[in-house]
């Protein structure tokens, strides 16, 4: 009982302080005026030189947006969000798109490498050491702050083999018809509450297009980064893997400490033509709020990957720290015969967060198979629900799912929750659910102990071990990030 | 000289229940002592108040690894000191690969010294070496840490480990059950290479046979809670012989 009572003070510590992304970046922003209406979402649009079409898709989205209710389903619990009293448009104040990195403003520049993300083309993300001599990994990074793409590198080496990588604000503009082919066709503009607010005022995020047979020749990666006060942050991220072709996506994302919440509803839409593959993967460590539960980030997101093609791969990694709240289900549309979905979870909660996170496998076609690894870890006051959806259409002939949901709790004041649905309307479809919950195992602490680690390492190493299953899937650099991430997270100063 | 091990008339309980009653016992750099005992007489419980597991309670007396007072420090902070305890019911630890696990763990204790932490190249060397002298296969290193381990290949690493963090004092708990004849053999080996003027070990076991391997200076009948009987290695013996029946009356 010792032990336990100590991780639980241990943990009790952690909150605001073990932050280190907390800092804000002291730079002049063009802001919108507060507040939501026609006016605003004009004013988005038109900042951003956008096509008519896509303000009238924007509009209709408002519309619609004024219609619908918040959802209230999800076991989260929060007061009410003022939507009039954010700003829904903030972008450093820089001469006009800067048309290289030795125009990006310095001090944001700075702000990037802070957050261990050189905007340098030589470099990596991670700081991950490499024997010498060894290559380096190259990652190409799309860097969005607030509202918008301040830099995107590496974009004319990926456009020598026909790799688009670039603002989605930028693609609207110099790919409108690619855009406009695939815009909201996967999370269509009516879709839930959140995603038709993002519809309508969603200012940047990153595009991607992979030609046919194109294996991208690097991770490509989306950085975001909250500065403003009082400013939502909406974006959206569009990736097309065209046939046969394949790339690996990582998102990350931190914010500053401040005692207001702050509303993150994005929205990412992943295509797959036949033979084609999107491994996409995030590092979601948005600020979570203080040990009492003031401040952090909303994050109300909706992700989804739709297999349009024969044999098509769409693989969803997630390692979910931050936030205040989390409400978010990335999901798979297997639509292609023979496709197939893949969702890796890690779910991290303590202090006073909330998650409630999961998948949903929707099973169209013949013979597409799924599979789902949820590793959810509830510390402090915290309380951590897993819930998935898996269904089989009729037309779904022999449809596979292996769900495994394990929760490990830390301390006997969080708690962990798992609501699996499932329905299969087709009677040849095979789905396997297997779900455990376990207390971090005292006598195991003891004997890690023994060994001379102290009780904060021998927590990080049990729940490393925990979740290992799922940080194999990371790419290797991400892998050990996230490695530190989860012990930061959990303990004091383990590191 | 400091005893490496000082125990002096240590009481101690689980769950309000006492266990301990009245312990004494004197450990010196450079000896082998076994304890032997009836089931239940508190061997275990001994090796887990000495390393400090948590729900095992001091109420009277003292124990001290070179005279310092174990009662005031955490278990990890027992272990950088010096002690270490092979268990009788070694723990699985699910997802950590073996590798990773020592290197954790003998980092974490160089550390705690002051001392540099050693190289991965360093490790891995040292690690194969070990291995080597107990007959165990690499391979075995990179699963997790006993997760399916045979309870004889749990005794193997448990040796393992303890001969790379080269404690001060060991406390072997039954070590040998669970392993076959060539095991023992294997295992009593790496035990013995141990074996050096600065470090105490107190094997704690049923048999004789293990005693055949590894020979004890001193040995101790423990019954009910406390030691009841000192002597020489045919002591052992002599247990063989006639049982523990008779400490059993005597201590009750
Ligand atoms: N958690 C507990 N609560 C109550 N009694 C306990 C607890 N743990 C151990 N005991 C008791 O303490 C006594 C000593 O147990 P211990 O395991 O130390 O014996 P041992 O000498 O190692 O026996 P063996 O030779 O079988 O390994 C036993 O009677 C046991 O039932
Ligand atoms: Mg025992």
């Amino acid at each position: 009982m010792a032990a336990v009572q100590e991780t639980v003070e241990q943990v009790r510590r952690v909150g605001a302080d073990q932050y280190k992304y907390g800092f804000v970046t002291d730079i002049e922003s063009d802001l919108a005026p507060k507040g939501l209406s026609e006016e605003i979402v004009r004013f988005i649009s038109a900042k951003k030189n956008e096509p008519e079409w896509m303000l009238e898709w924007r509009l209709e989205a408002y519309r619609r947006w004024l219609t619908m209710t918040e959802p209230k389903w999800a076991r989260v619990d929060y007061p009410a969000i003022d939507y009039q009293d954010l700003y829904y448009y903030a972008a450093p104040k820089s001469k006009a798109g800067p048309k290289s990195l030795d125009e990006v403003d310095p001090e944001l520049l700075r702000t990037y490498e802070k957050l261990g993300i050189p905007l340098h083309e030589r470099e990596i993300l991670a700081g991950v050491e490499r024997p010498e001599g060894e290559e380096r990994p190259r990652v190409a990074v799309d860097a969005v702050f607030d509202s918008v793409s301040v830099a995107t590198t590496f974009k004319e080496e990926l456009k020598k083999v026909g790799v688009i990588f670039c603002p989605i604000s930028e693609a609207l503009r110099e790919h409108p018809e690619l855009v406009r082919k695939y815009l909201g066709t996967v999370v269509p503009a009516s879709d839930n509450y959140f995603a038709t607010l993002n519809s309508a005022v969603f200012s940047d995020g990153s595009f991607v297009y992979i030609p046919p047979g194109v294996r991208c020749p690097m991770e490509l990666s989306t950085y975001f980064r909250i500065n403003e006060k009082n400013t939502g942050q909406f974006e959206r991220t569009l990736i097309i893997a065209d046939k046969g072709s394949y790339v690996s996506y990582l998102e990350g994302c931190t914010a500053p400490k401040r005692d207001e919440n702050q509303l993150h509803a994005a929205v990412v839409e992943l295509v797959t033509l036949d033979d084609a593959e999107i491994k996409y993967s995030t590092v979601q460590n948005w600020y979570p709020g203080d040990e009492n539960g003031k401040g952090g980030i909303y994050n109300f997101v909706t992700k989804r990957g739709d297999c349009r093609g024969a044999n098509s791969k769409i693989s969803w990694t997630q390692v979910e720290t931050g936030s205040a709240i989390t409400w978010k289900y990335p999901s798979c549309v297997l639509r292609g015969d023979n496709s197939r979905g893949e969702f890796y979870s890690i779910a991290i909660s303590n202090g006073r967060q909330q998650v409630d996170s999961g998948t949903k496998m929707i099973h169209l076609g013949k013979g597409t198979t799924s599979r789902i690894i949820s590793k959810g870890i509830s510390a402090g006051r915290s309380s951590n629900a897993y819930r998935g959806l898996v269904s089989a259409h009729r037309k779904a002939e022999g449809a596979r799912n292996f769900t495994n949901c394990d929760s490990l709790l830390i301390g006997g004041a969080c708690s962990a929750h798992t609501i699996p649905y499932i329905e299969a309307k087709n009677p040849s479809c095979m789905f396997e659910h297997e779900a455990t919950t376990s207390k971090i195992s005292e006598d195991v602490l003891f004997y890690c102990m023994q060994r001379g680690l102290s009780q904060e390492d021998a927590t990080a190493l049990v729940v490393n071990g925990f979740v290992r299953d799922v940080l194999q899937q990371l790419p290797m650099e991400f892998a050990v990030e996230a490695q530190k991430l989860i012990s930061v997270s959990l303990e004091g100063s383990v590191g | 000289m400091t005893a490496l091990l000082e125990i002096r008339d240590l009481k101690a309980e689980i769950a309000g229940k006492q266990i301990l009653n009245g312990y004494d016992l004197t450990v010196k750099a450079g000896e082998v002592h076994a304890i032997m005992g009836p089931n239940g007489s508190g061997k275990s419980t001994l090796s887990y108040v000495l390393s400090g597991r948590p729900g095992y309670k001091i109420t009277e007396g003292q124990a001290l690894l070179a005279g310092a007072d174990l009662s005031q420090m955490s278990v990890d902070e027992r272990a950088a000191a010096g002690l270490f305890l092979a268990f009788q019911y070694p723990l699985e630890v699910p997802g950590v690969a073996t590798m990773t696990f020592l290197r954790a763990a003998l980092n974490a204790q160089r550390k705690k010294r002051g001392e540099e932490e050693m190289s991965s190249p360093d490790l891995i060397k040292r690690v194969k070496e070990l291995a080597k002298i107990l007959d165990m296969d690499m391979e075995m290193l990179r699963r997790p840490v006993n997760v399916g381990f045979s309870g004889g290949e749990k005794k193997r690493a448990e040796t393992l480990q303890m001969m790379l963090l080269e404690p001060k004092l060991c406390i072997l708990d039954e070590t040998d059950s669970g392993l076959d004849i060539d095991a023992l053999k294997v295992v009593s080996n790496g035990v013995n290479q141990l074996r050096s003027k600065d470090r105490g070990i107190v094997v704690i076991t049923h048999y004789q046979r293990l005693l055949d391997y590894i020979t004890p200076d001193v040995v101790h009948v423990q019954s009910a809670g406390r030691i009841v009987r000192t002597g020489g290695k045919e002591l052992a013996l002599e247990l063989e012989e006639t049982g523990y029946a008779r400490y059993q009356s005597e201590a009750a």
